[in-house]
């Protein structure tokens, strides 16, 4: 069946079958592979995009329920060649190995800042504690959303 | 001793090799690859190296290479392509590989350009694991740069008719002190087909006079991790591609009795290949595939399988203690009699599960009868080889790519999905991903082996440990020998038959016999009435060891605050691949609630490379190591794995942090040692003899708090 869908602030008409999960769709029809498998459980955050402004789990989000919702994946944040501010202090800090969680991370830590541009250490624990990073680069993570909520511009 | 350590590691060497292949038995063919380079320089190497793994040259259990032992390429337009069979999976040695090469060069890190683990472009490599990269390929790769920049200092010379005294070399630029001329690496190249062979003697740059190297770099094509655009295996996409799914067993080693497949055989959109006991069904797409997987009725029979509540005891029971898995030195029985205190213990760890963050997965894909697989394995020449047994071929017509992967931490040194995609895409004539589950991930890779270890000691009136015995079941041999030094020892290992699939992990036993042994320290230094760090450093002959611990305490403080009922202390240390490291941890205990408040690791690993990645790969490794010491363990019963999911395995989140304080001792003066790995061993040990300092609770078990800390006497006076 056909359905609509605003990713990245563009309208996408896709052929989707019943069942299907944002993150299957995004991946597979939209060549968007920025967002990532990581358990299917919800449990790990590797998958998280925006919906609506608000992060959401694309391997546990039916496709159905996010018609003509605003949906903002990893490759959204960019302003042309500008990183956004959180990408940016990812990679000034470093905060990643591997580099396989970073997408959700990134995703979810933009949500936080949105939602609070000041989070104390033990907020941003406490939010972003539903994404994990197997390579351990957690405390990196935490300082790279700290430096970014210092700039203004980290709000979407 | 020397000889005995070397045997440990060829006993190793054997454990990383032993990972049970799932090797079906597939049908095809032959043809070949040409390999073209254009013009410039190409050095290759000459002689065998002193280890076959990083030479490029066939080991005696492989075939022989069909590749090229090509190593750096320098082309007319001046580009810098360094070819290395090593892989990248988060351990960041693109980059320090690259800082290598930039230093003996004298060429900004941006100008190279690494193809690594590619078995058409690459040399031979038997894999990235043990921490080999930096002490093995780091050298080569080293004097392969500093021959391709000899080369091209002698064609300087040659044109400008000048000493090479008077030529200085700096920025991928040759300059002509005479004449002020300079000419571009690139430009001395043009027009050349030059291949120079490497000297193995070849000259190297001390690491005091780096100016790349030993300096923090940003990690290579960084910008493509916070962007999304990087493609692991997972996210490659090739024309026509289409999804595979694999039916799975009911349990380990079961066989397959039925399977009906009426209920999609007639769908003109899927494939369904039943090829012995292998099921598969290829789709459109991913969804697609799992709903066809989901209408076949498939029967098994499963054999008995031991279960998780008998394992230790099966591990003893079903073990050999071979001659060659033991090291023996002095006289154990008879020095127990001038020992005044004699104490023995058995140390315990369970199952693991790597969980890296990227499942296994693979593209395959058919061009005639030639194979081109792209997958995230730590061992592509390896996969190479498991792909010519299934499917009959020569090694001439299959390919192995690896793009770099997220994490694998020992678990992808197998090419099983490598070999499902290459049967479906056969079956279905176009190429075909195999994207295993987190559930399949969990079940159908190999763990990290559990095992039994049985310490038995004897401490003179001095607090010389006299006597030291060590019987490691099938946990491995990895740092099974004693850093201390100890006259009299027998050291054992016990290979055993393992009730499930097992194989590499960081550090691999390392983590189990430093749990073991360092726990054991301070139940000697307890029995002898001696202070833990006293009795190590009474103990420790190596000034490499004895640095790491006092760097340790003295950055931790240790020794200033006493433990209590309610907070702990506890020390740890030792020394596997060349990489020395001790911790303090800092743990406070709420009834049954123990949380680490606070680790402080000391490092070293020779001259560092790129201290701002190694400093991410140890408190990384430090990170990774809370969970198997406190939490993580595989359940398993009847051939199944009990919590196969993400919500029923846990791994170490944000919350579960302490503060990890890391203090690295950069010694210029000895070479870098490899250090993904050997940081992971002292934090279990640290936060056991932690616990112990707190409560007097002597946990012997890995994990050691999977449901809080165990009951103790005194719990009954308070609740």
């Amino acid at each position: 069946m056909p359905i609509s869908l605003l990713v990245n602030g563009a309208a996408r008409r896709v052929n989707v079958a019943p069942g299907e999960t944002l993150l299957s769709v995004l991946r597979e029809k939209l060549n968007l592979t920025g967002t990532k498998y990581g358990c299917g459980e919800g449990q790990c955050g590797a998958c998280t995009v925006l919906v609506n402004g608000k992060p959401a789990r694309s391997c546990r989000t039916s496709i159905g329920s996010v018609a003509n919702k605003k949906i903002t994946t990893i490759e959204g944040l960019q302003q042309g060649e500008s990183l956004h501010p959180v990408q940016e202090a990812f990679l000034r800090e470093e905060a990643f190995q591997c580099g396989y969680c970073t997408s959700g991370m990134i995703i979810s830590a933009v949500a936080l800042l949105a939602d609070n541009p000041h989070p104390s250490e033990q907020e941003i624990v406490r939010y972003m504690n539903g994404n994990v990073c197997r390579c351990g680069t957690y405390a990196r993570i935490i300082s790279a959303i700290q430096q970014a909520a210092g700039r203004e511009s980290a709000l979407l | 001793m020397k000889r005995e350590t070397l045997r440990f590691e060829e006993l190793e060497l054997r454990q990383h090799q032993a990972v049970p292949r799932f090797s079906p038995n597939f049908a095809l063919d032959r043809r070949d690859f040409v390999k073209l380079l254009g013009g410039g320089i190409l050095v290759c190497l000459c002689a065998p190296e002193l280890r076959a793994q990083e030479s490029g040259a066939a080991h005696a259990d492989d075939t022989v290479p069909q590749t090229i032992d090509a190593w750096l390429h320098i082309g007319e337009d001046g580009a810098i392509t360094v070819y290395t069979g090593k892989v990248e999976m988060g351990q960041n040695i693109r980059t320090s590989l690259s800082q290598q090469v930039a230093e003996e060069l004298s060429v900004p890190i941006a100008s190279i350009s690494l193809v690594m683990g590619d078995t058409a472009q690459t040399p031979f490599d038997r894999g990235t694991f043990g921490s080999r990269t930096t002490p093995y390929m780091g050298p080569q790769l080293r004097r392969v740069a500093a021959s391709a920049r000899e080369l091209l200092l002698d064609r300087a010379a040659e044109r400008w008719q000048v000493e090479r005294s008077k030529l200085v070399i700096a920025d991928g630029k040759i300059t002509n002190l005479n004449t002020h001329d300079g000419l571009y690496y690139g430009e001395l190249c043009r027009g050349l087909q030059l291949v120079k062979l490497v000297s193995p003697d070849m000259p190297l740059k001390p690491a005091n006079d780096w100016h790349i190297a030993g300096a923090s770099a940003p990690k290579v094509d960084g910008r493509d991790f916070v962007t999304g655009r990087h493609q692991y295996t997972s996210d490659i996409v090739r024309p026509g591609m289409v999804y595979g799914k694999v039916l799975r067993p009911a349990g380990f080693k079961a066989k397959l009795a039925s399977v009906d497949t009426s209920a999609i055989a007639r769908d003109p959109n899927l494939t369904v290949v039943r090829d012995g006991d292998f099921v598969g069904v290829v789709a459109p797409s991913e969804a697609a595939a799992k709903r066809a997987l989901g209408l076949l009725q498939a029967k098994w029979s499963v054999p008995p399988h031991p279960s998780e509540h008998e394992l230790f005891g099966y591990l003893r029971k079903n073990s050999k203690a071979d001659d060659d898995a033991r090291h023996v030195t002095g006289s154990i029985e008879r020095v127990y009699t001038s020992a005044v205190k004699t104490v023995a213990a058995t140390y315990t760890v369970a199952y693991i599960a790597h969980t890296p963050l990227e499942p296994r997965a693979a593209v395959a894909e058919w061009a005639g009868d030639n194979l081109t697989v792209w997958t995230g394995t730590q061992r592509p020449f390896a996969v190479k080889k498991e792909l010519t047994q299934a499917f009959h071929m020569p090694a001439a017509k299959v390919r192995v790519m690896v793009p770099d992967t997220g994490s694998a931490y020992g678990g992808k040194h197998t090419g099983e999905t490598a070999i499902e995609a290459a049967r479906l895409a056969k079956a279905a004539g176009k190429p075909v991903k195999v994207a295993w589950t987190r559930e399949e991930e969990f079940t159908w890779a190999y763990f990290r082996p559990a095992g039994v270890i049985d310490v038995k000691g004897g401490v003179g009136s001095d607090g010389v440990i006299v006597a030291w015995e060590f019987d490691n079941y099938n946990s491995g041999p990895a740092a099974m020998g004693t850093p201390y030094a100890v006259a009299n020892q027998r050291i054992q290992f016990h290979e055993a038959d393992s009730p499930l699939r097992q194989g590499s992990y960081r550090g691999l036993a390392a983590t189990a016999n430093h749990f073991a042994r360092e726990s054991f320290m301070d139940e000697l230094a307890l029995a002898v009435n001696m202070e833990p760090l006293d009795f190590r450093l009474r103990n420790i002959r190596d000034p490499r060891l004895r640095a790491v611990f006092e760097t340790a305490a003295q950055k931790f403080g240790w020794g200033s605050r006493k433990s209590s009922a309610s907070r702990g202390f506890g020390i740890a240390g030792g020394v596997e691949k060349g990489g020395y490291t001790a911790v303090c941890a800092e743990v406070t205990i709420n009834q049954s609630d123990m949380q680490i408040r606070k680790v402080t690791a000391a490092w070293e690993s020779g001259a560092v490379i790129n201290p701002n990645g190694l400093r991410n790969q140890v408190s990384g490794s430090i990170a990774m190591a809370l969970g198997g010491a406190l939490f993580e363990a595989i359940h398993f019963d009847g051939g199944r794995i009990l919590n196969p999911r993400l919500a029923d395995y846990r791994v170490p989140r944000f919350s579960d942090m302490p503060q990890i304080e890391v203090e690295i001792l950069d010694r210029k003066d000895l070479p870098s040692a490899g250090a993904g790995e050997t940081a992971i061993v002292g934090l279990a040990p640290a936060v056991a003899n932690a616990i112990f300092a707190a409560t007097g609770l002597r946990i012997r078990n890995l994990p050691m708090v999977p449901n809080g800390l165990p009951k103790r006497p005194s719990d009954g006076q308070t609740s």
